[in-house]
Formats: structure tokens, sequence, C-alpha cells
């Protein structure tokens, strides 16, 4: 029987629960095994005037130390430029960039090496904020545009206009394992290399590149990471070159695992960014132009950022029509951490402006949010349904959505009930809110979009299955086992999911923008029909039947259509191939049809589908402290027709709960000298188990089958994450609501994250008006009390 | 007479270990013997997923299984102790805790998961599954909601099976310990006057009770430390004593039993000990520990010093008591002089002459409400006369200053005025510049006044003074 939609336990479930399963740092340590430790910068942004490790080497246990003269091929590891220098020679640009790695027998060794490694700096003054990039001015790339229709013109003739800005934090990752690769160099000058990547492929090429040898002497292999999110994608890559570079010095297996605080000081985050825009509005709330400036902070080199950007741009319309429409982007370089991809990649910082401006809108208005928010939603055909990079909503869900999640959450009701207990108490306020999500699906780069796939049948019958995928947690291993159990009608325990490695599927694409299922399904899907046809063939010869396309693979068996009786069990097929010399060995491959874009005019069909979903919050907030707790959620989301809704539920879950952190207490702290400071759980907050509230609802949109998509499915990883925008603007609500009765605010602008302290200051903001509105205001005056 | 080595038990194993250093951690050890099950997510205790088990004593003196961080704990101080890791929980086939987590999907990427294993699998002996068993366990991919269906599942469990039997069988009584390695020496006494005399010999050496605050240097490697000393087995330490008059308690109890013993006593206490860390670290986390440290956003000072406790310091001279507002010398700095250790904290029951009641509570406000450290905490007493008169009032904060302080002019501003809102007001404009606490990365300074007077309202609010909306009185 098939598991394709049940809900099936990871297939690593066992091994996570008797700590069974391996990490990469968890791999027997052959004898010999070296570690290595920093040696960190402690300006954001100086020249380097003087580097001695004489004293270090000295140091009992230290082998070497690794610096930019121990790099035989490119001291850079740039991705999309080559920008980023692996060890710094002339100037550091970030606080904390590692300068040189020493190397001990053991970690400890390293470490008190690295104490004696001496650098001199002459300071320099560091860019830290988009403020003072843009004023410097100092950027990555020239500014972007996206536009529709003719925005200048129809703000100068709406009948509301606003302008106003908003400024988003980043993000760290905290996966909970930290980066970590070891590398194993043979004498021949190949490399084994072990490593928590999210893109085996990329880091094999950085890594050849870095050591001036061609990709195939470097083989990358990724068992299961400990978490990824976007943080493995480009991060892990000088992580692993640091440990070859090493290996390749000493000729000895060298590890590297990140302590957390090194972790969280090395490596890339979601970008901080900062939008401004002017919106042009009807009476009804209907927006008729909108320009908006998203600046993105880089940090000091490019990595991701222009994709991430562009993501951004292309969501700025999150679920709704914007008829007019102009859409600039540039990437702003300070002396930080070269931000990355993050879950939603650009996507949550581009959606979070408009759903600002939409609750905005309606409170100038005096209307209800939600009410303005479907308003404005895509609908009909043609222009209503069209992007402003002009691509065709085919099936637009959004309203099907928005309706069922009103009515899980009885919206309508608990409306009256909470305004009913915001006015009965002073002291705490209730929110309530809904928002939506729309998020293309695709990479934007088009040539992203293909995957590979390789299946070894043996001949008792037990199969391996490789494809171009990492599993990080997401299930994705899980669900291919499902796709190529069903595919090839066998029980999912004839498999064994073999770690991801460039010496089986070369050539892979990021596992990343939730496309790993849907690219990777059908590339394995492809293997089975190949090995399929060639079993059916075999099949037809045992069974005596004239045509192999009669016969049907199911629950280990293969028998005929029509005539059930004539059966034969898989591995006795298998034996007969080999007899018959049949290969029992497939590659399959997939790439992504009808997706296109033009970055001249930023028009195109840049993702194969969108997936939806839509959420429902209730907080209320404490005025004394401006704390909040979360009571309520109620979400509908579109995965399509559920590979496995064990696992689609808990990536929503999962990404919910990620986007609150994100949106509420995750704030990353860096001081007047581009120290951050918050570099440790012990500083830097993510969501523990008591911020989640008991009544927490999820229900997968049902008939939901997406065409063309592996089995009906739909991707799950990131859409999820931006569903916590309802939190936002709950509190945004129950901020609100601290103005009643003598006060209703057109605006309510809260500093992102909402933390405590934020929130506290935005009540006291409406407060404040409130006091001067009672006295100023004398026809819209309501009585206290 | 010293011991040439450490013993352990291991899963069942017993292991001697001869030659390894007393601070390394016990989590380092597990490593580097293999036992790589257990994770290290942030070295720090702050992520769980080094959470093991241990068979200790619980707040009424039963065998019991209780998590705790491994990242932090020295071995020195697990020495003669029985651990559980995740490798031990299955016996042929999953355990039920195991079970029920594979069933719920309650890992994903599975990094935090023997950490919430073994965090269940403790509360799931005591009878105790519930959020809070688990909210020093952090996950980043399931948004814990198929980690709490999971916990649900075996909530209601009755135990009964081979962990039972060895609880059973346990010995609980930690016994003394002298190892000296060529360049460390730890010891483990069970009495104080043995410790007092070490501390005659080694004046130098580091106190230890819980080793959460310490055990952090350790985990970083940012302090060699020659002697260490633990007071966690010293019986004169390990009393909880309370009588209608009086509460003492000693100075190494473990946070979770006070929390157990002393409920319903100090509301004040109840609720900051809630707030304070996770299970974990409360399991381990000591009173003493927490004065020794000194920290000025402690949380426990704030209550001891709104209800006026009283500090029992011994020395190989002799003991003294000291008041809670004198112990905190400056930042970090405490009156203890060298040879001294805290034996105890004493706080009266007794009501202020003339007061027919009496209103306290704390507060704590961090970023996250759980496991934070706190950006202010607060802890008030108030003594009402039968006119409703305040005849004493204590208001004690943390996170305002170099040292946790009370508001003393406010509180002598306080006296004999109505307990109602008109005062309220007064007092706050009073609190809210009363201190010039600094701009850090958990809060502003501003934020911090803010609380520090606004806290003091929330704290009349919900003793039930007279509901007003803020607008009117601004
Ligand atoms: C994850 C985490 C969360 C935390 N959260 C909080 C929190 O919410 N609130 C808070 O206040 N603290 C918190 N802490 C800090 C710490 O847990 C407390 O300070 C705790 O009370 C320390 O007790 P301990 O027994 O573990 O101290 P130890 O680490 O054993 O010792 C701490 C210091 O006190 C000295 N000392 C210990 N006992 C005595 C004694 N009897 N006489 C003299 N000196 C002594 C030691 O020499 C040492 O210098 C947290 C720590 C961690 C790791
Ligand atoms: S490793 Fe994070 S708590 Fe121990
Ligand atoms: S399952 Fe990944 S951190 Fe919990």
């Amino acid at each position: 029987m098939s598991t394709i939609g049940k809900r099936k336990s990871h297939e690593s479930a066992e091994g996570h629960v008797t700590g069974n399963a391996i990490y990469t740092d968890d791999q027997r340590l052959p004898a010999g095994m070296l570690s290595l430790y920093p040696v960190l910068s402690p300006h954001a942004r100086a020249r380097i005037t003087k580097l001695d490790v004489s004293a270090a080497v000295q140091v009992d246990g230290v082998v070497t130390v690794v610096a930019a003269d121990d790099v035989p091929g490119e001291n850079n590891t740039g991705v999309i430029l080559q920008d980023e220098i692996l060890f710094p020679t002339e100037e550091v640009s970030y606080w904390g960039q590692a300068i040189v790695w020493v190397v001990g027998e053991t970690e400890d060794a390293a470490r008190l090496g690295a104490e004696k490694v001496v650098v001199e700096y002459e300071p320099l003054q560091p860019i830290l904020t988009i403020q003072d990039a843009i004023a410097a001015p100092s950027f990555h790339n020239e500014p972007q545009v996206i536009r529709r229709g003719d925005p200048e013109i129809t703000l100068q003739q709406a009948v509301h206009q606003l302008e106003g800005e908003l400024e988003i934090n980043g993000q760290d990752h905290f996966y909970l394992e930290t980066q970590v690769s070891w590398v194993i160099p043979d004498s021949e000058g190949n490399y084994q290399v072990y490593s928590s990547t999210q893109h085996p492929t990329e880091t094999q090429i950085i890594i050849a590149r870095v050591l001036g040898i061609p990709n195939n002497r470097v083989v990358v292999t990724c068992l299961r990471m400990g978490g990824g999110f976007g943080g493995k994608e480009t991060q892990a890559n000088p992580v692993a070159s640091v440990a070859a570079i090493a290996a390749h010095k000493t000729g000895r297996p060298v590890r590297l695992k990140l302590k957390r605080d090194h972790d969280m000081i090395l490596t890339g985050k979601r970008h901080g960014f900062w939008g401004q825009y002017t919106v042009g509005f009807t009476d009804e709330g209907k927006i008729t132009a909108l320009d908006v400036t998203l600046y993105a902070d880089g940090g000091w080199s490019i990595d991701l950022s222009p994709p991430v950007l562009l993501r951004a741009m292309l969501h700025i319309d999150n679920a709704y029509y914007i008829p007019n429409l102009e859409v600039r982007g540039r990437i702003a370089k300070t002396h930080k951490v070269s931000n990355t991809a993050f879950r939603g990649f650009g996507g949550p910082q581009g959606m979070i402006v408009i759903e600002d401006i939409l609750d905005r809108i309606a409170r100038t208005l005096n209307l209800p949010p939600d009410r303005v928010r479907e308003r404005n939603f895509y609908h009909g055909v043609g222009e209503t349904n069209t992007t402003h990079y002009g691509q065709d909503i085919v099936d637009n869900r959004i309203s099907r959505i928005w309706q069922a999640v009103k009515a899980n959450a009885t919206f309508d009701e608990r409306r009256e009930a909470i305004d009913q207990f915001n006015q009965m108490n002073a002291y705490k306020k209730r929110g309530l809110a809904i928002t939506p999500v729309k998020f293309g699906i695709s990479f934007n780069k088009t040539q992203y979009n293909q995957a590979g796939s390789l299946i070894l049948i043996y001949t008792d019958g037990s199969i391996q299955l490789n494809h171009g995928g990492t599993e990080m947690g997401q299930g994705l291993h899980t669900k291919m086992l499902q796709v190529a159990a069903k595919s090839l009608g066998v029980t999912i325990d004839r498999f064994r999911l073999m770690p991801t490695s460039t010496d089986k599927v070369p050539n892979t694409s990021a596992t990343a923008a939730s496309s790993g299922a849907d690219l990777n399904g059908q590339a394995v899907k492809d293997a089975c029909e190949t090995l399929k046809s060639r079993l059916a063939a075999v099949a037809a010869k045992w069974l005596k039947l004239d045509s192999p396309e009669e016969l049907v693979f199911e629950n280990d068996w293969i028998y005929c259509r029509t005539y059930p009786t004539a059966q034969v069990r898989f591995e006795d097929v298998v034996k007969q191939a080999y007899s018959d010399r049949v290969s029992l060995s497939a590659t399959g491959y997939y790439r992504t049809p009808n997706i296109y874009w033009d970055a001249k005019t930023g028009k195109g069909r840049p993702f194969y589908y969108y997936a939806y979903a839509a959420a429902v919050s209730e907080v209320e907030v404490d005025g004394f402290t401006g704390t909040f707790k979360l009571r309520q959620v109620d979400i509908v989301h579109d995965v399509g027709e559920s590979l496995n809704p064990l696992v689609d539920q808990g990536q929503i879950e999962g990404g919910f709960v990620q986007g609150m952190g994100w949106l509420t207490m995750e704030e990353l702290v860096w001081d007047d000298k581009g120290r951050l400071r918050t570099h440790a759980p012990s500083t830097y907050k993510i969501p523990t188990i008591s911020e989640i509230p008991e009544h927490f609802t999820v229900h997968l949109l049902e008939r939901a089958a997406q065409d063309g998509v592996i089995y009906g499915s739909k991707a799950v990883g990131e859409p999820p994450f931006m569903l916590a925008f309802s939190v936002r603007e709950a509190i945004r609500d129950a901020i609100a609501a601290f103005g009643q009765p003598a006060y209703v605010p057109s605006y309510v602008p809260l500093a992102s994250p909402a933390t405590p302290e934020a929130t506290l200051m935005a009540i006291e903001q409406i407060r404040a008006a409130a006091l001067t509105s009672t006295v100023m205001e004398g026809d819209r005056q309501l009585s206290p009390l | 007479m010293s011991d040439s080595c450490l013993t352990l038990t291991i899963n069942g194993e017993s292991v001697r270990l001869n030659d390894i250093s007393p601070t390394m951690t016990l989590l380092d050890y597990l490593r580097r013997i293999g036992q790589i099950g257990t994770k290290e997510g942030c070295g720090d205790g702050d992520c769980g997923a080094c959470t093991v088990a241990i068979v200790a004593k619980g707040s009424k003196g039963q065998p019991h299984y209780q998590a705790m961080n491994s990242c932090l704990i020295p071995l020195g101080s697990v020495a003669g102790q029985e651990i559980i890791t995740v490798e031990g929980v299955a016996n042929g086939q999953l355990h039920p805790v195991q079970a029920a987590m594979v069933k719920m999907g309650g890992s994903q990427c599975g990094y935090c998961t023997p950490g919430f294993i073994m965090s269940l699998f403790a509360a799931y002996y005591d009878r105790t599954v519930d959020d809070v068993s688990v909210e020093g366990n952090l996950c980043r991919c399931t948004g814990y909601l198929a980690i709490r269906r999971a916990a649900q599942l075996i909530a209601q469990a009755k135990p009964q099976d081979q962990f039972t039997e060895r609880l059973a069988q346990a010995t609980l009584e930690l016994n003394s310990i002298c190892y000296i390695t060529s360049n460390q020496q730890f010891y483990r006494s069970t009495r104080l006057s043995e410790v007092l005399d070490l501390l005659q010999h080694h004046p130098n050496a580091t106190l230890v009770a819980g080793a959460t605050d310490l055990g952090l240097e350790l985990s970083h490697h940012r302090k060699h430390i020659s002697v260490m000393v633990s007071l966690e087995a010293v019986e004169e330490l390990n009393l909880l004593t309370d009588t209608s008059e009086f509460v003492e308690i000693g100075a190494a109890v473990p946070l979770s039993h006070i929390e157990d013993k002393l409920r319903g006593v100090f509301p004040s206490l109840d609720e900051m000990l809630h707030w304070f860390a996770a299970r974990q670290v409360r399991n381990r986390a000591t009173i003493g520990g927490n004065l020794g440290t000194a920290s000025p956003i402690g949380d426990l000072p704030p209550v001891l010093l709104s209800l006026e406790a009283q500090v029992r310091i011994a020395s190989a001279t002799g003991e003294r008591s000291v008041m809670i507002a004198d112990f905190f010398k400056g930042y970090r700095q405490t009156d203890l002089q060298p040879g001294e250790v805290i034996v105890s904290v004493k706080i009266s029951k007794h009501l202020t002459q003339g007061a027919i009641r009496r209103l306290s509570q704390s507060y704590k406000v961090g970023k996250r409400g759980t496991d934070d450290i706190s950006i202010v905490a607060a802890a008030f007493v108030i003594d009402l006369d039968e006119h409703n008169r305040i005849v004493h009032a204590r208001l004690a904060y943390g996170g305002v200053a170099a040292t946790p302080v009370r508001a003393i002019a406010v509180e002598q501003g306080l006296l004999g005025q109505p307990w109602t809102i008109a005062t309220i007001q007064q007092t706050k404009r009073d609190l809210k510049d009363g201190f010039t606490p600094l701009t850090d990365l958990r809060g502003s300074a501003d934020y911090r006044k803010m609380l520090v007077a606004n806290l003091f309202e929330k704290f009349f609010v919900e003793m039930g003074g007279a509901t007003i909306h803020p607008l009117e009185v601004g």
C-alpha cells in the first residue's frame, strides 16, 4: 500500500529519539583528526597592519596556522560575485571576521594557540546601518526597478495618500546544530568532505576553487543537518573551505564545528530591510497606486543578496492587486556579517511592508483591517489577477482560504468579544488579526530549477535511493521515499535513503526555495519510471504477456491489470533482470517547465505556481510592560494534495513559530562599534514552548491537488513563515485599543521586532496622542469611560 | 586521603576515571567517549540539547530522575552518581516517551530531540509531563506543537518498568570526594566544618553549588580552576525549615526543591521561581549560588530584599548574619570575605506591627517570558493597617543599578499614605526617576525606568486596587 498522503513519521524519527541518527560531527573520528579555532577581528572595519603567528605555533599541540598564504587556489568564497575573501590580508570588513585559523591536535590546543596570535589593526570608520550606507553612499549594486502602470500620475490623483517607512530587523537562523565540516585528504590529491550543507554541489565547487583543483577531486557528502533554514546554503562554504585548506596544508583530516557564539558572530543572517512608501487609495480602502523603495542590508559581501532583494520586490504585492506600482530595490553595503538566505528569502521583508500599509489604510479610513485586505485581493481574470511582474495567477485560492480560516476561527464573533473585553479592561487589551500569504514557488534563477536522482537496485531486491536534495528536518527524505515507493510499487522498507553526495548526483541545486520535494520528487519518479519500464519488460517475459504496458507495480508485486492472477514478486523480477543482463540502476532528471524571467524588463513568469495560506491570531497585551501573550492561532494552508500531512503540518507550525520569533522577540543588537551583542541563546531569544498557545489549529485546504507537481502536492517549507504577520498585526490591533475609547488612532507604528519594549513605547505613543486628542479634537471627542 | 579516580554510572555501566580534569563538562566527556547522542547546541545551559537525566533526591527526599544540562556540569559534581543519556532509554524497543515523539512527529531535524527525550523521560517518572517540563529545551523546527502532542500522549501514564525499579534501589547520599590530578583538586564535603577547613588551606578555592553560573566558565573554557570545593552535599546547607515564625533555606537547596516545598508561603518567591530559568537549571541552581554570583540581574535578590531576608554566613572563625540589604556591596561584589560560606537565608513571616494584612508579589520582565534574563525584576511588600494605610513598604528591583536595590526614599514616602491609586500615581512619578539604569542589549534605560514605575502600579492593580482608566490619570 502506498504511503503517499499518509501521516508517515520522519524516516529518521527513531534515530532522532534514540540518539542513533548521525550528524556530521558525530561520525567516529579517524585517528589524527585536527581541530580549528579562529582569530576574530575586534573591529568592524580596520586595516591589518601586523600579523604574527610565531608565538601561536609554539603552543603545545598547535600544528600550524592557516592564513591567506596557505590558499593554493583563490582566497575567495563568493558565490554570485567573487567578493568574499576567506582570509583577509589587508582589511577586515566586519566585527568578528576570522583572520586566521589555528590548527591544533585538539580544540583546546587550537584555542590556546589562537590566544597567542598577534594581529595589529588601524581602525577605520565602519558603515553600520542602511541609513549610513545611503549617506555614504555604499551599495553592492545599482538600483533595481519593477513597475506596472503609472504610479506617479495615479498617486497624484488618489483620493487618499499616505507616506511612511518601516524598518525591519534581521534574524539569526539558530539551527540547533552549528556549522560543521570535516575534510579527509588523500595522498592522491582528493578530498572527501562531510559537511552540514544545504548545497553540497556549491560547497564542492568552492572547495575546489580555494584548493585550485578540478571539481571532480572533491566529494561533498551531507548526512543530515540539524536544521538549515537557508543558513547552510552558502554559509557552509567558508567553514568547509577553511577545513579543506587546513587538510591540504597538513595532509591530515581536519574538523571544524563552530561554537555557538562563533556561529552567530561569523555567519550571515536574514537581511534587515528599510522600506519607504507612498500609497494612494480610495474611500473604500482600495489601493490605486504604490511607490516603494526597499533597501536590504547586504552586509560586507554580496552573497545571495541580489536574489533575496528580487524576491522581496516580487512579493511586495503579497496577495493584493495593485494596479499602479513601482518598487525599487537596492543592497546596502555595510560592515556587518554578509546577510544570506533565510526561510522566505526576502519574501517576508517585502510582504510585511504591504501588510503594514494595509493596516494603516484601514485605520485611516476607520474600516476593519480584514475588510480592507479582502477588498484588495487579486481576483477575477486578466489584469486584476496578474502580478506587477506580469505573471497570471492561475488557480487563485486566496479568497477560498480566507473564508475558510475566518469561519474556522469564528473571526466575526471573536472580533465582537474582543471589542467588549477591551472596553472592560484598561490595563490589558486584546487584538485580533487575519493575514494572507501568497508565495511564489521556484527559484527565481531559472537554471536552478532542475534536479537529479540515482536509484540502485541490488539483486536481493533492496534499493539505494539517492537524490540531489539534502535533509535538514523538513522531511524531504521521507517524502522522497514515499514517492519512490509509490512510483516503483514497492514497500518503503526496501529502500535505504543515502546521504546526499556529489559523487552520486552531480551539479545539484541548493535544497532551498521550498522546492526540494517538487524538484527532487520528479527526478526520483523519473528514475523509477526508467527502472519500471526495464523491469516491466522482464516481468512481461516472465508472465508471458505481450505488452509490458499492461503491468501494474504495487505492494512488491508486478501483475497484469487485466489478469491480476498473472503476477510475480518484485524481487524475483529483479533477480531475473540481473540474469538477463538488464541494468538495475538508473538516473532521473527533472526541470521545471514554463518558467522564465526577463531581468531587463522585470517581467516574466518566474514562478511555477503559488502557495497560499492565511492565519488568524489573537493576542493580549499588558499595558504596564508591553509583554504579550499569544492566545489563539488558526491556520488554513494550501499544500495541494499533501504527500505527508504529518510532515506538512510540522512545517506549517514550525514556520509560523519561527516567523513569530522574528517579529516579536528575536532581536539582533549591534552596538555603535558594530559589535554584535546578541550572539548566544542567553541574549538572543527564540520562542520556547511556553510562547505557544494551547489553541493552535492547522487545516490543510481540501480538494487542492496542484496540476503538474509531484502527485498533486505543493511546496510548504517557506510560506507558513509569513503567517506570523497575523501576530504582529494582532499586537498592533491591541495597541490601538489602548487609545480607546477617547481616541481611535489612524496609524499604529510598531518597531520590529515587537519586543515588550517596542510595544510599550508604541502604547505610550497612542496614550499620549489620546491625551492630546481629547483636548484638541472637540468634535471627535468621546468622553473617557 | 584522596581518591585516585572518579566513578560514575552511565546507562547502568560503572566507569572509573583517572587522570581526567574534574572540571571537564559531562557533555564533553560523553561525546569524547563516543556517546554522541547527547548534543551541544549552545554550551550555555540555554538550549537543552545536552539534557541528561541523573538519579537524584527529589524535594520529598525520594529518588527520582532529574533533568539537567550536561554542558554546565563539571565531572567532579556528578561523581558517584548515576546518569541516563538518550542512548540508555530504549530497551530493545522504544521507550514510551520515544514512541510518542515518533508517532506525533515531534522531531524534524532531530538535533534537539535527545534533549527533549531526556526532559520528558525525567518528567514521565515524576508524573509531571507538561509544557514546563520542556521549557528549557529549544526547538527551531517544530514550533513545539507536535512535541506537546507527544507529551500529552504520555502525560497520564503511571510508569512501572525497569527504570522505576532502578530508582527503588538507588543510593542517594552523595559521598565525600577528594580527587587530585597534577594540576587540579576537586573536593566534595558533607560537613560544613570540613568545607571551612578546606578553605583555610585553600583560600583561593572556588566554591561550587549547582554550577549553573560556574558551568558557563567551564564550558567556554574561560577559566582554569585549580581548586574546586563542592557544597552540594553539605548537610547544613541542605536544610529547609518552615515554622510559623520564619523560613530558613539552606544555601545549597536546589531551587526546584524550594519551589515544591515552600509553595504558597511567599507569593513573590513562588512567582519568581516560576520565571527563573527553566526546569533543568532550577534542578541544579541554588539560592547560595544566586547570592554568591551577585549579579545585578539576579532574580532572587529583589524578592529577598523585599522580604528583608537575613543571610547566615560561616567561616572557620565563626558565624555571622547580615541583612540582605547590606550583603551587596557593589557591581558583582558582596560582603563575603575569603574563607566564608553562605549557610542559609532566613525570612521572617511576621507582619509589621500595626498591620492587618500584607500584599506582596514579584514581577519579572524579559524579552521572552520564559527562561530569559530579566530586563527588570521587581518585588514588593506592602503592609496595611485597618484603615488601609501603609505601615511598611519594600520596593526592590533588579536590573536598574549595579546591585539589586531598594527604592528607599519612596518606601519612606509611602509610610502613612493610603493604599489608593492617587498614592500610586504620586509614587510612580518618583519611582520613574528613582534610578539611573543603563541601556544594554536587553533594554534601554528609558524602558527600565518605565518598568520600575509601571510594575508598582501593576502590583497595585493586581492586588485588587481600584481599576481606573489610564487616560484619566495620565
Ligand atoms: C540557562 C540559564 C538560565 C538562568 N536564568 C536565571 C534567571 O532566570 N535568574 C537568575 O537570577 N539567574 C539565572 N541564571 C543564573 C544561575 O542559574 C543562578 O545564579 C543560580 O542561582 C546559581 O546557583 P548555582 O548553585 O548554580 O551557583 P554556582 O554556579 O555553583 O555558583 C555561583 C557562584 O556563587 C558562589 N557560591 C555558590 N554557593 C555559595 C555559597 N553557599 N556560599 C558562597 N558562595 C557560593 C560560587 O563560588 C560561584 O561564584 C541562569 C543560568 C543559566 C545557565
Ligand atoms: S548545549 Fe545548550 S543547554 Fe547545554
Ligand atoms: S527538530 Fe530541529 S531543532 Fe527541534
